[in-house]
């Protein structure tokens, strides 16, 4: 790889809980959907609870932090407060009405889980107004 | 010895965080091992997703700024 200067804007990171259920593996897809689609970057929640200082410290630094909660155990928000980190957008699929056990990890939940946290990351904003822009 | 550590693959702002981090370490008598790294490979092996980066003796100390000496003197004390 070249060695890209990586001292640009700050990120917007994404944490998923990715947790062991259906609703860590919808939270876990949607958000490395939202990187494939360039609207921030899937970030390690291991690293942050393991106070891996080089993801710490770059979280710290984030412009924007969006944590996706597949159940409202809420652990992936709870790891970031434990770490001192309070400044994000927190997305709980439950608020959704994707339930534990009850919601499978296909693509309909998945677009659900992302639909939601586009919205949460502005870029749904910029997708009502293409239309308008045209008209 | 302090393993002073800077991230950065060699611009503007990762030269200046080098210069004043050698500058905080004279200024503090510090017995001490300036380290570049400059492969952005290496780098991620960090953690890091922004640079210049600070790390001393491995552990990150600060991530997207050129910090100042003063700045970079209280990390090292």
């Amino acid at each position: 790889m070249a060695n890209e200067c990586a001292c640009m804007g700050a990120p917007t990171l994404i944490f998923s809980c990715s947790g062991a259920a259906d609703v860590g593996e919808v939270a876990d897809r949607a958000a490395r959907m939202l990187t494939k689609e360039g609207l921030g970057r899937m970030y390690c929640l291991a690293g942050i609870g393991g106070r891996v200082s080089g993801i710490v410290k770059t979280t710290e630094a984030a412009d924007r932090i969006l944590v996706i909660d597949g159940c409202p155990l809420d652990c992936a928000k709870n790891s970031l407060d434990q770490a001192g980190i309070g400044r994000y957008n927190h997305l709980q699929l439950a608020d959704l009405g994707l339930a534990k056990g009850q919601s499978p990890a296909n693509d309909e939940n998945v677009s659900r889980a992302a639909a939601q946290a586009r919205e949460m990351l502005g870029a749904g904003c910029l997708t009502m107004a293409l239309p308008s822009a045209k008209a | 010895m302090k393993k002073i550590q800077i991230l950065g693959t060699g611009c503007a702002k990762c030269k200046k965080l080098a210069e004043n981090a050698e500058a905080a370490a004279k200024q503090l008598g510090l017995e001490h091992d300036l380290v570049k790294i400059t492969d952005i490979n290496e780098i991620m092996k960090y953690g890091v997703m922004m640079t210049p980066a600070l790390a001393i003796d491995g552990d990150v100390k600060s991530v997207g700024k050129a910090l100042s000496v003063d700045e970079i003197k209280a990390f090292l004390k």
